[in-house]
């Protein structure tokens, strides 16, 4: 037989064995019983506005706020850790083995509630907006600093020798030259630690929300032990991919981009 | 500490210079003056050092040892301000260096605005008379990956340019262009040289050395071999190394 010939009847076979699985699955599954604690419309109609108004709204704060914390630390650790002087370089490369190596939910327990306990009386302003989005911003910094190294590593050596060659000082070349080239380089990279940060601000369930503070997961878990209904949830996923699919075909897009710039 | 440059010091004075890459000894002991207004070519067999003597005359490669003067100032001194020597001498690189996230005017001006504190009308004004100089005024608004070779590096020329430099460093500025391209830059830069500007070229174009230059040096293994006007060093060299040097680049 021939190779190809092969290859085929094997792609057809597995073809076969999906067709198999989905259909004994949908003989078996009881269609009424997902429909009404999945897809209950009377259920989903009642969670709107305050899905979008409240929910998705507190994601995207916490997200941005953690982003962006997130983003001033990585900077500050990606330029410490590509320093000649040696304890900026150790210093950088213990915080980020130390964040990246935990759970991202042991560092918000952390700043939450264990920073209070050992500074008496220090709270982290701004209740979970502030413990939530600190929390996930030092994990983010820690991932992203990498992202942002490679970046700097990626630009030519040539470019910073001539900002110097002209007189800038290495100050001056990093933020003028260097940097805006670094960052071109890794926008989809980032993109990617954006969607990640968005997943993750379901971790803050941990730090007991309240009605107005709750962001989507909590938001859609609470409403399903309400209701004794999984629609909640459904209602809740579809949002989440509303805000992480534009961002994901986004990075593609980018990424597309840049390699057809090479 | 800020010195005030000597203008009657030479530009460029190395006093026993060596640079070492860990093991590799590069430099060994570089004695080398440059006076004002004078054109000086540097020659030699590829992997002999002139990059990095080239390099270390605006310190982008520290030395192991020696000195370096420009205009009297002792830039290895650590007390010395090199970013305040550095705006005093252009660099012009084989692979060009434009910022390519920057338009042609931008480029030219970003320096200008940033460390010598011009204004942008002025940054503005000093960067059009340059791109006028190399002739490519009509490019001020292109990115540079738009334009070719020649171009890239006749900006970079003019980049340099605009810091007002009191002298101008060529590494192998025509070895990364096509053939049809290499003599629109050098004719910028005889046109530079013609203006009285202290120059420092590694080159392989001999016609250029032959032409342009008041003093010819070969080097080899680290050691200026061989030092003296183009009609010495490239017509009748004295040592037998120069003589080898030469006949190898004519069989090319
Ligand atoms: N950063 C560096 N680290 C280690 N070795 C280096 C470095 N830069 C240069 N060298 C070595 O130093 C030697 C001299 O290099 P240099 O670039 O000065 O030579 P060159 O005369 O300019 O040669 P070419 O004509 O090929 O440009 C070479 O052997 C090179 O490999
Ligand atoms: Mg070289």
């Amino acid at each position: 037989m021939k190779r190809t010939t092969r290859q085929k009847l094997i792609r057809y076979a597995m073809y076969g064995v999906l067709v198999l699985v989905v259909a004994a699955f949908s003989f078996v599954a009881d269609w009424d019983k997902i429909a009404t604690s999945f897809f209950n419309v009377e259920i989903a109609r009642d969670m709107f506005p305050e899905v979008l108004t409240t929910a998705a709204r507190n994601t995207i704060v916490y997200t941005f706020l953690a982003f962006v914390l997130g983003l001033i630390l990585a900077l500050i650790l990606a330029l410490m850790k590509l320093s000649s002087i040696r304890l900026y370089r150790w210093l950088a490369i213990a915080y980020i083995e130390l964040f990246r190596g935990l759970p991202a939910l042991v560092t918000i327990i952390f700043v939450a509630f264990a920073l209070p306990i050992a500074f008496d009386g220090f709270n982290v302003p701004g209740g979970i907006l502030g413990q939530g989005s600190l929390g996930l911003g030092i994990v983010a910094g820690a991932y992203m600093a990498e992202t942002i190294r490679a970046g700097i590593l990626a630009v030519p050596k040539g470019q910073m020798e001539a900002a110097r060659s002209l007189g800038m000082s290495w100050g001056t070349a990093m933020t003028y030259i260097i940097l805006p080239q670094a960052f071109r380089i890794i926008i989809p990279p980032l993109t990617n630690e954006l969607v990640l940060l968005i997943k993750d601000t379901s971790l803050f369930f941990v730090l007991g929300t309240t009605v107005a503070s709750k962001e989507l997961t909590k938001f859609g878990r609470d409403l399903m032990t309400a209701k004794f209904n999984g629609t909640p949830l459904t209602v809740v996923a579809l949002v989440y991919l509303a805000i992480t699919l534009p961002l994901t075909y986004l990075v593609s897009r980018l990424e597309k981009k840049t390699a057809a710039a090479r | 500490m800020t010195m005030q440059p000597d203008p009657t010091a030479p530009p460029i004075q190395l006093l026993d210079l060596h640079k070492s890459f860990g093991e590799l000894e590069v430099l060994r002991g570089i004695d080398f003056k440059v006076e004002v207004g004078e054109v000086v070519c540097l020659i030699g067999p590829s992997g002999s050092g002139k990059s990095t003597l080239l390099r270390c005359v605006n310190k982008l490669e520290e030395p192991t040892a020696g000195r370096i003067l420009i205009e009297g100032i002792d830039i290895t001194d650590p007390e010395t301000d090199v970013d305040a020597v550095r705006t005093r001498i252009g660099m012009v690189f084989q692979q060009f260096n434009l910022f390519p996230h920057l338009s042609v005017l931008r480029n030219l001006r970003i320096a200008q605005r940033k460390v010598l504190g011009r204004d942008t009308e002025e940054a503005t004004r000093i960067a059009s008379e340059m791109l006028t100089r190399v002739g490519l005024i009509d490019k001020m608004d292109e990115h540079p990956a738009r334009l070719s070779g020649g171009q890239q590096q006749r900006v970079a020329i003019a980049r340099a340019l605009c810091m007002n430099p009191d002298m101008m460093l060529f590494d192998e500025p025509t070895s990364a262009l096509d053939p049809e391209l290499i003599g629109e830059v050098l004719d910028v830069m005889r046109e530079l040289a013609d203006d009285g500007m202290t120059m420092v070229v590694v080159t392989h174009e001999m016609a250029f050395a032959q032409q342009v230059a008041d003093r010819v040096i070969f080097m080899d293994g680290g050691v200026i071999v061989e030092d003296g006007p183009p009609s010495q060093v490239l017509v009748n060299p004295i040592h037998e190394r120069t003589k080898k040097f030469l006949r190898a680049i004519e069989v090319e």
